[in-house]
């Protein structure tokens, strides 16, 4: 009872502060002789990170309004406070389940791709995972800002552990993630400045007061020019493709899916929590703007990765693509758009998660991810994963009743609505160009008949040797997770996401 | 109009920094020139802070007997100091992130002028 | 790097002004709400003053001062005493870093005194344990007189 208690109070606050001091105590509790016990405590954790983010969605339901959390009991504006609202459970939610079921996939990986390194590598895992929280879950800007960083100088590191390329690619990240994070910090300067509030809730009550400034303008272009960079849209996403190509297969996998979620996260929360949408679309067409470069990188993304040779930089241009739909979600500004990117952030998480395990396990099992080497002899040797990865492909291209298709729904009523025909043509041709590049990859999978008589496809390549059971069950929880969100997303839509749009003044 | 431009020549270098740092980034080869145009980038922003937080005839935010507390105009405003202390922090951080990556480069490639870096890892084939 | 023969001066100024410059930064830390200083500033001399006696004597001298792989333990004492002093107030019914409910038995606005002071203190703790491990691990490896 005391312990249900002391969750309720606590609960925004917990799952920052438990991942922060793991983040330490990692070293410590598998340090020297004791490294094998670094993957379990790291899986302990992030399922207890997991049950917090769960036990946080039913407080809020039930709850709902917003959870105000003050640090130290200082009331804000004076205090830094923590909100969990409807959006910040949902997306801690993803971020922590997709965590979980990366990491359980992560042992026998990590220790064949980085034989030495698991302690300091599951520790950066824990920082990292404490700043995404944190960013979900603050209502502070500047308090934003610090788990930014914190966040993103985890994320070099993990990108940086492959020791191969991927050094080069971290280090582009560095700089221009740190770019990023100080335009955003800019714009937080410019709006205290007039402002002098930090707190987003404050600054909501004191934006009609300084509507007509013209320091409220620059500080809403720097901020979201920072978080456009971080989240990848598109004439900013050149340091995407390096850095999930080259990472080893667990970093991929678990910045693919959040990395970019929580950059598309807090611009929702800029343009739509603070500004306001009459700022967004009369004083400084941001909303216009994303919606543009939103719709240009689908066209972009999708067709670039359709030239790619190798299996993990062709998801890597997908990403870019996949944002480029959370983009067109933000900047269309009305409720169905809204949704729409919201319900694509879980499903992007859960399908790019899929297809980067599939990659991890090809890679582990046959040694490459090249799509030019790719055979039917993988069908018959990795059955399992290659039916994730159909799942996962099906969802991509939007067949329903995978998730995919819902959240394309959603976005397609949503131009509908704003009568934007363009944009509904490039989301139904995008559609087609996914089908293209992942189609390519079936075909050489499955669609040769077996003994077509070449010598590779001897028989005994054809034996099976899967991936085993611990790398196997997260890639198929996911896969199937996909179907199980696809047919509840009514579930999902009613019960959680159609509260975020009274929140968003629309 | 010319007082107001003199007045603010505060945000005027926070400018020519930021260009410094851009031009840094953007234009020099190496890798550790580019790193310290991203510091000279960092520091532009905490100079933008500091400046916006004086007042005329502010004193430092430090309780002052003679004068009390009673009337904060008579000192300048602390929170943007205490928000670059963290800035500072960060930017320490990153710094120490950044030149760890530098010299892991260096150990590999052997070089740290980009345009001779971008050659050797067209030939890295032992990387994927 | 100098070689240490070739200039005692240097190497015996070092070792002489850091005890002083780490007085100094413990000053700074335990005043930091008197007058400007607090947990970063007097963090950082902290770690200047055992960066000196490595850059001027040498780093076998360091070793003697401040081992190289305390560095990064210190840096993890600091964060954990500041989280600690957070989690002791969140278990003892108030909110993270709440310092009124911590106990200790002053009445509540000291209570709050001593809950800061901590803080600055693990903080002190965690900036001198960080830049002085920044510093071993981009030196170590480097072919110099004594490092080897």
């Amino acid at each position: 009872m005391m312990l249900i208690n002391f969750l309720t109070k606590n609960s925004p606050v917990l799952i920052p502060i438990l991942y922060l001091s793991m983040g330490l105590l990692i070293p410590v509790i598998a340090g020297g002789r004791r490294h094998r016990l670094a993957w379990p405590t790291i899986a302990l954790v992030i399922l207890i990170g997991l049950s917090i983010s769960i036990f946080n969605i039913f407080a809020v339901i039930d709850a709902g309004k917003p959870i105000h959390y003050y640090m130290g009991e200082w009331v804000p504006p004076i205090g830094i406070e923590y909100v969990l609202d409807h959006l910040s459970a949902f997306v801690m939610f993803v971020l922590n389940v997709v965590a979980f079921l990366v990491i359980i996939h992560a042992k026998d990986i990590v220790r064949h791709e980085m034989p030495g390194k698991e302690v300091p590598y599951y520790g950066l895992i824990s920082l990292m995972l404490a700043g995404f929280n944190g960013i979900v879950v603050t209502g502070d800007m500047f308090n934003l800002y610090v788990f930014l960083e914190i966040c993103s100088l985890a994320v070099y590191g993990l990108i940086a552990a492959g020791e191969k390329k991927s050094l080069v690619a971290s280090f582009r990240y560095l700089v221009m993630g740190t770019l990023g994070a100080c335009f955003y910090l800019l714009g937080v300067g410019f709006l205290y400045l007039t402002a002098g509030s930090l707190n987003m809730a404050d600054m909501k009550a004191i934006m009609p007061y300084i509507y007509n400034h013209p320091t409220t303008i620059i500080a809403l272009a720097f901020m979201a020019l920072g978080m456009a960079l971080k989240m990848a849209l598109f004439p900013l996403h050149g340091w995407l493709p390096d850095s999930y190509t080259h990472a080893p297969s667990t970093s991929s996998a678990i910045i693919a899916p959040t990395g970019t979620k929580v950059g598309s996260y807090v611009l929702i929360r800029i343009l739509f929590f603070i500004f306001g949408i009459k700022f967004i679309s009369e004083m400084l067409p941001v909303a216009h703007i994303i919606a543009w470069m939103g719709a240009i990188a689908i066209i972009y993304g999708s067709v670039v990765a359709i030239a790619q040779k190798e299996l993990k930089r062709m998801l890597a241009y997908s990403s870019v693509a996949q944002v480029g739909y959370i983009g067109l979600g933000i900047g269309l500004a009305n409720p169905l758009g809204l949704i729409g990117a919201v319900l694509h952030i879980l499903n992007h998480a859960f399908m790019k998660a899929c297809l980067f395990l599939v990659a991890g396990n090809l890679r582990f099992k046959i040694g490459h991810s090249m799509i030019s080497k790719f055979n039917h002899s993988i069908r018959k040797r990795m059955p399992w994963t290659m039916a994730a990865f159909t799942i996962a492909a099906l969802s991509m291209v939007g067949l329903p009743p995978m998730a995919g298709f819902f959240s394309k729904w959603y976005l397609v009523m949503g131009t509908i609505k704003n009568s934007n025909w363009i944009f509904l043509a490039v989301v139904l041709i995008s559609s087609l160009l996914n089908a293209v590049y992942f189609f390519r990859v079936l075909e050489k999978v499955y669609m040769k008949p077996l003994n077509s008589g070449s010598p590779e496809e001897s028989d005994e390549n054809t034996k099976p040797t899967e991936v085993g059971l611990q790398m196997l069950v997260p890639t198929l929880v996911l896969a199937v997770g996909l179907i199980v969100i696809g047919l509840l997303n009514a579930l999902i839509v009613k019960g959680i996401l159609a509260y975020i749009v009274p929140l968003a003044g629309m | 109009m010319l007082n107001y431009t003199l007045g603010h020549y505060g945000y005027w270098f926070t400018l020519v920094l930021m260009m410094l740092g851009l031009y840094g980034m953007l234009l020099k080869n190496n890798l550790v020139k580019k790193l310290i145009g991203m510091t000279i980038f960092q520091v532009s922003i905490i100079l933008f802070y500091v400046c916006s937080a004086v007042k005329w005839g502010g004193k430092v935010p430090v309780l002052d007997p003679v004068i009390g507390a009673a009337d904060p105009s008579k000192y300048i405003n602390p929170i943007q100091h205490t928000l670059m202390l963290t800035a500072i922090v960060v930017g320490v951080a990153t710094t120490g992130v950044a030149f760890a990556l530098v010299i892991s480069i260096y150990k590999r490639y052997k070089t740290l002028d980009e345009v001779v870096l971008l050659e050797r890892m067209k030939n890295d084939n032992d990387a994927d | 790097m100098i070689k240490r023969d070739e200039n005692p001066i240097l190497a015996l100024g070092g070792r002489v002004i850091s005890p002083f410059i780490m007085l100094f930064a413990l000053y700074v830390i335990f005043h930091g709400h008197y007058s400007p200083g607090g947990g970063f500033q007097g963090g950082t001399m902290l770690a200047a003053a055992v960066l000196l006696v490595r850059l001027s004597a040498g780093s076998d001298m360091g070793e003697l001062q401040f081992k190289k792989s305390w560095g990064t333990y210190l840096g993890a004492v600091g964060v954990l005493i500041y989280f600690g002093t957070g989690l002791v107030a969140m278990l003892w019914g108030g909110n993270y870093l709440n310092y009124e409910y911590l106990p200790l038995s002053f009445p509540a606005n000291e209570n709050r005194a001593w809950g800061i002071l901590s803080i600055e203190i693990g903080v002190g703790l965690a900036v001198m344990g960080i830049l002085a491990a920044i510093y071993d691990d981009l030196v170590e490896g480097e072919p110099n007189a004594w490092n080897a």
